[in-house]
């Protein structure tokens, strides 16, 4: 017993390992082999199986089939099965199962702590006091959900059958985020696991066998990427949601353009953590640690690039080496560890190869001096200085313990250096002053933004990205509009494929002409505030009633998008102003429009052959969507969310920047309006390409937006080939989100090349909308598509 | 602000001899508002690492024996009561002395060891009664002064108290601020006062009563703490033991990180002594882990480290026992303090 008297001396911490027997005997009886989950039935057949390792230890704690296009095919088949009951049980119905599912995970909370650190090599202090309370807490918000669909959310019907795909850095934690709102809204699952991390997953499937839920509602696939690329390729799947890398995400978004699936993705990033130099700097010392020192800096949304204010950058940096000396790294298992393994042998292999590129290229390693265990796969917390925007490891997401370290001068370069990513999952901001805090908070392109702290997780608040951290969100109402469809869209009917009309640069051989009532009209594309001639210097032919030729529109080509997106680019100002101002704007719309009634009409009847009373029934719609979206500007706003106590929780409703949008050819006018409207009242910048056919109501409209006040930039109109013009707006990196009304093939398209910045994206599948229906072509959903959600959470006391 | 270029890293010095240490804080020749006028201190941000740092650290078996002895090396064992007697002065200096029983302290394999607490915290007039009783055994004896709890006697008359408990046999002076100074923001006249009850404490040690629970805000008590030091005290303490908050995390963090900012500006080592709502073996742990954590080790000691506390003996004396024996004790089987 000598050794309490050397303790006292040394005061060591000494070992305090968490008991695993329970995950052992656990392990042990399903040595034969886990299965997947389908129909509600343990299937272990199969002949390839794979293995997962305990991270920290290198050894294998069971092996796992993998899945392939069959089982896929019968967890479809059993998802599909079960979604017509599922769905139509009244959401009390489904809330009790939620609930229950949130119950068990509670009762068997050490049980999953302890089996999601062995499988994923994270700290189990993690798992028990972060990862597994917030699972439960998902399950109880959304059996909350669950018991108020109906009211909350009349008009929407679950999408129907749903498949998952999730990562390894938060095993039950993603499945919980993807499963408690799918199941809540009324549709059924099949949920992949990481391969890495498969096994509490397969002990979540054991509760919902134990809970009782009904078999087919959820169902579990075990598997590699060829699983997942089943998944997404099986034609039953009404929706897609995924979360993991911005690589795969981009794969999968080509996968299933044109299937008319829904997509969901939540991917990488490089978040800005921000420290101003009046920060509490101890205080932001441990954001650090709860940023990218976390879960072994395994977080999407971690800060993982630090931007210090020059004038205490020295001082920061010297308090976070030193708060580095005290981290311990070690047996993830052991409830005295900050750091565990990180997840593989792969994963480590490829934060060391960036860490040593990173060295390279002369950037300067700090790293934290404790020895790391011989076995298992670790990494020293570490971060970098004299790093530039350009260096490797200041774009590239590490997805490991090592974050970057820069300073900057003043708000506007730490705006603008934050900013400067690709990715936009997350921001973190430190300063004791509320209104530089806040403006930093709002300038910063980020789905979620923690002012004064940090990684801060919870099921009220929306979580997801900006640019090319994805789109959609998960936690909170909007959440779950994820895993919803609006009955107006679901009862679209396809559309009678009419030809698709080519427009031609020079004269056709037949022509007929309305002949020349009034001096001759040139109409342009409008380009930042100017009417501008077509870059190619080409026109083609406008016909109207009866076929005879009314005019000439310009014929646009890629320059011409690339000049009106660049010109909406510069006009970020029009974000920025009050939504009363925006809504003072678009009621001069209205009412300059008002006063050319009789021309607007007329050009209608002209363009379209429609009769007087139509085209008069089409003007009012218009003009009444004028006013409808001037309201709106000002009221459609966004939530406080109850999250933590002494929190608020800003669920801001932000415009995209800007937008692409490509009207269809049907109801010129009236659709035209119907969708640039809801762009330019949320403070978006559109770039929108009108109809094809009847391009001369859009190019009409310019004079109206030019004498209203609209600034320059802010309505951009382009005429010419549809389908092109709007494959250049979909591969454009500057355009944010983008709206395509038009043929299936054209739908196809744009998904498709929406890929490049992972654009959110709003297609209409070939299907008809009658844009004269208020039901169909106005209102809330218009707005919510026209925004992104972006959750700024503001702790306070004194 | 200006600040040093390069920032010293106090080092850990894990031996500890002596309860005193042997060097004492100098303070700076004048306040220096620039040290803390511009440190922020966020509470949310507080309270959060406070809570996480008793949930990132464990101890257990010998180590949590051995962290808990420790614990018991570092109390000032206290009485501050109305009804104080020389009696229980001396009954309390006896159980100081002797926290262990023998029987225990050889469960613990510590027989050679001389286990005592920190020291013994009295009123000024129990002085005498706590020296005569410690006699020869190299244990402490502090006083609280300057019209504890509220402080606000006329300032001659509190230096005088301090000038009497010296005289009378104390080691250490557990002086209360005027709360008023830190509410209105007035750091000189703070800073002034601390000096002179430091000149007044001549050799025995000052420790600062910030009395947190009244100045509210973590903004406060760093800014306080900063000018405390400055003045010279050898310790920063939380609390009397009579406010309605007294000893927590949060504040004890803003207090240690104020010490370690100190010592990288000035090269001086100031303790720390939490006092007041402590009552379990679980918080001395808490407070030991917050120490190793923001300080080091160096100030796990009695030198650097004090808990101002009486209960807490008992339960440490309880956890201990059930270590050595597997049982789980009762308070009735450990000697009264």
């Amino acid at each position: 017993m000598e050794q309490i008297r050397d303790i006292m001396r040394t005061m060591e911490y000494g070992p305090a390992p968490e008991a695993n027997e329970e995950v052992s005997a656990w392990l042990k009886a399903r040595a034969a082999g886990i299965g997947h989950f389908i129909g509600g039935k343990f299937i272990a057949s199969g002949k390839e199986r794979f293995a997962t390792v305990n991270p920290a230890t290198e050894a294998e704690l069971a092996r796992v089939v993998q899945g392939s296009e069959a089982e896929v095919d019968a967890a479809v088949k059993a998802a599909r099965g079960a979604f017509a009951k599922w769905s139509k049980l009244p959401g009390h119905e489904r809330a009790r199962y939620l609930y229950a599912i949130a119950r068990h995970i509670q009762k068997r909370e050490r049980f999953f702590a302890v089996l999601e650190s062995m499988d994923n090599g994270k700290p189990i202090r993690e798992t028990r006091d972060i990862d597994i309370p917030l699972v439960a807490r998902h399950f109880y918000h959304h059996a909350g959900w669950a018991e108020m669909v109906e009211s909350e959310f009349e008009g929407f019907s679950p999408v129907g059958v749903c498949g998952q795909i999730i990562p390894w850095n938060f095993p039950l934690l993603m499945l919980a985020w993807k499963i408690a709102p799918a199941l809540a809204a009324g549709n059924t699952v099949v949920l992949k696991p990481a391969e890495q991390t498969p096994l509490t997953a397969t002990a979540f499937a054991e509760i919902c066998e134990e809970v009782g839920l009904p078999a087919g509602v959820v169902n579990i696939v075990h598997g590699d990427g060829r699983t997942g690329a089943a998944i997404c390729a099986h034609e039953d799947i009404d929706k897609i949601a995924f979360t993991g890398s911005t690589e795969v995400g981009r794969i999968i978004r080509e996968a299933i353009a044109g299937s008319g699936k829904k997509l969901s993705l939540e991917l990488g990033g490089k978040s800005p953590f921000i420290v101003f130099e009046d920060a509490d700097l101890d205080g932001a010392v441990e954001g650090v640690v709860d940023a990218i020192w976390f879960n072994q800096g395994e977080v999407c949304c971690a800060g993982s690039r630090i931007l210090v204010q020059e004038g205490v950058a020295e001082r920061f940096y010297d308090k976070l080496r030193r708060r580095m000396e005290t981290l311990r790294v070690g047996n993830p298992l052991d409830k005295g560890i900050d750091v565990g393994a990180v997840v593989s042998a792969e994963q480590l292999q490829r934060v060391s190869a960036l860490v040593k590129q990173g060295e390279e290229e002369g950037c300067t390693l700090w790293r934290a001096p404790g020895v790391l265990p011989e076995r298992g796969y670790f990494f020293s917390p570490s971060f970098f200085t004299e790093v530039d925007p350009a260096s490797t490891v200041c774009g590239v997401e590490i997805f490991g313990p090592v974050a970057v370290a820069m300073t900057f001068r003043t708000p506007e370069e730490a705006a603008e250096l934050a900013n400067n990513t690709r990715y936009g999952l997350a921001a973190s901001i430190w300063s004791e002053n509320i209104n530089l805090a806040l403006d930093a908070a709002a300038k910063v392109k980020a789905g979620v933004v923690w002012v004064n702290c940090t990684n801060m997780l919870d099921a009220g608040s929306g979580f997801g990205g900006y640019r090319e951290s994805g789109f959609g969100r998960e936690g909170a109402r909007e959440g779950l509009y994820e895993y919803f469809v609006s009955d107006v869209e679901k009862a679209l009917k396809p559309a009678k494929e009419a030809e698709i009309f080519i427009p031609r640069g020079a004269p056709e051989e037949e022509r007929r002409f309305a002949g020349l009532s009034r001096i001759d009209r040139t109409a342009k594309n409008y380009v930042g505030g100017k009417q501008s001639r077509p870059d190619g210097g080409y026109s083609y032919d406008v016909l109207g009633k009866g076929g005879a030729v009314i005019g000439q529109a310009p014929l646009g080509n890629r320059k011409d998008i690339r000049n009106a997106v660049e010109a909406a680019a510069k006009a970020g100002g029009w974000g920025g102003v009050t939504a009363h101002n925006r809504a003072q704007v678009l009621y001069y719309v209205g009412e300059n429009l008002d006063a050319r009634r009789e021309e607007f009409e007329a050009l209608l009847s002209e363009s379209t052959g429609q009769s007087a009373k139509a085209a008069s029934a089409e003007f009012d719609v218009a003009l009444r969507r004028i006013f409808y979206y001037a309201a709106q500007a000002d009221k459609y706003d966004g939530a406080v969310h109850a999250t933590k106590s002494r929190h608020v929780t800003l669920a801001m409703n932000e415009p995209w920047g800007v937008m692409g949008i490509v009207a269809p050819e049907e109801a010129p006018f009236a659709a035209f309006v119907s969708l640039v409207l809801p762009a330019i009242a949320m403070g978006n910048r559109v770039v929108a390409v009108s109809s094809t056919r009847h391009p001369l109501l859009a190019t009409n409209l310019y004079q109206i937006f030019d004498t209203s006040d609209v600034p320059g930039g802010v309505v951009n109109i382009v005429t010419g080939e549809k389908d092109v013009l709007a494959k250049t707006l979909a591969e454009h990196d500057e355009v944010a989100a983008m709206w395509y009304f038009g043929g299936k093939k054209g739908s196809a398209m744009v998904e498709r090349a929406s890929c490049g910045n992972l654009k959110a994206t709003w297609v209409s599948d070939g299907r008809a909308r009658d844009w004269l229906d208020d039901r169909q072509a106005r209102g809330r959903e218009f707005l919510r598509r026209a925004t992104q959600v972006k959750n700024i959470w503001v702790p306070y006391g004194e | 602000m200006v600040l040093p270029e390069k920032h010293t890293i106090i080092k850990a010095v894990p031996e500890a001899e002596s309860q005193l240490h042997e060097v004492r804080n100098r303070g700076t020749a004048a306040l220096t508002p620039e040290w803390f006028e511009d440190v922020a201190v966020n509470l949310s941000a507080a309270e959060r690492r406070a809570a996480t740092l008793v949930t990132r650290r464990s101890v257990k078996k010998a180590w949590q024996a051995a962290w808990l002895v420790r614990a018991i090396t570092c109390i000032d064992l206290t009485t501050l009561a109305g009804e104080d007697t020389a009696g229980r002065v001396r009954r309390l200096c006896a159980k100081a002395k002797k926290p262990l029983s023998s029987e225990l302290q050889a469960a613990l394999g510590l027989e050679e060891e001389r286990i005592t607490t920190g020291a013994v915290c009295v009123y000024p007039t129990m002085v005498p009664h706590a020296v005569k009783a410690l006699e020869g055994s190299g244990i402490p004896v502090a006083s609280v002064a300057t019209g504890f709890p509220a402080g606000l006697t006329p300032l001659p008359q509190r230096l005088a108290e301090i000038r009497y408990a010296v005289d009378a046999g104390a080691d250490e002076i557990d002086i209360v601020i005027t709360r008023e100074h830190v509410l209105t923001q007035n750091w000189p006249a703070l800073y002034d006062e601390v000096r002179a009850m430091r000149e007044a404490c001549g050799p025995a040690h000052l420790k600062a009563i910030l009395a947190t629970g009244d100045i509210a805000t973590l903004r406060n008590v760093y800014r306080a703490s900063m000018v405390a030091m400055q003045a010279g005290a050898d310790f920063i303490k939380t609390s009397t033991g009579k406010e309605a908050v007294n000893a927590v995390l949060p504040v004890g963090l803003t207090m240690v990180r104020a010490i370690r900012d100190y010592g990288a500006l000035s090269g001086e080592i100031v303790g720390f002594k939490p006092a007041g709502g402590m009552r379990t073996a679980k918080d001395a742990l808490s407070w030991l882990i917050l120490m190793k954590e923001e300080l080091g080790t160096a100030w796990t000691m009695p030198d650097r480290f004090r808990l101002g506390a009486s209960t807490m003996l008992g339960d440490i004396e309880r956890q201990l026992e059930h270590y050595a024996t597997g049982r789980y004790s009762a308070s009735y089987r450990h000697a009264l303090a």
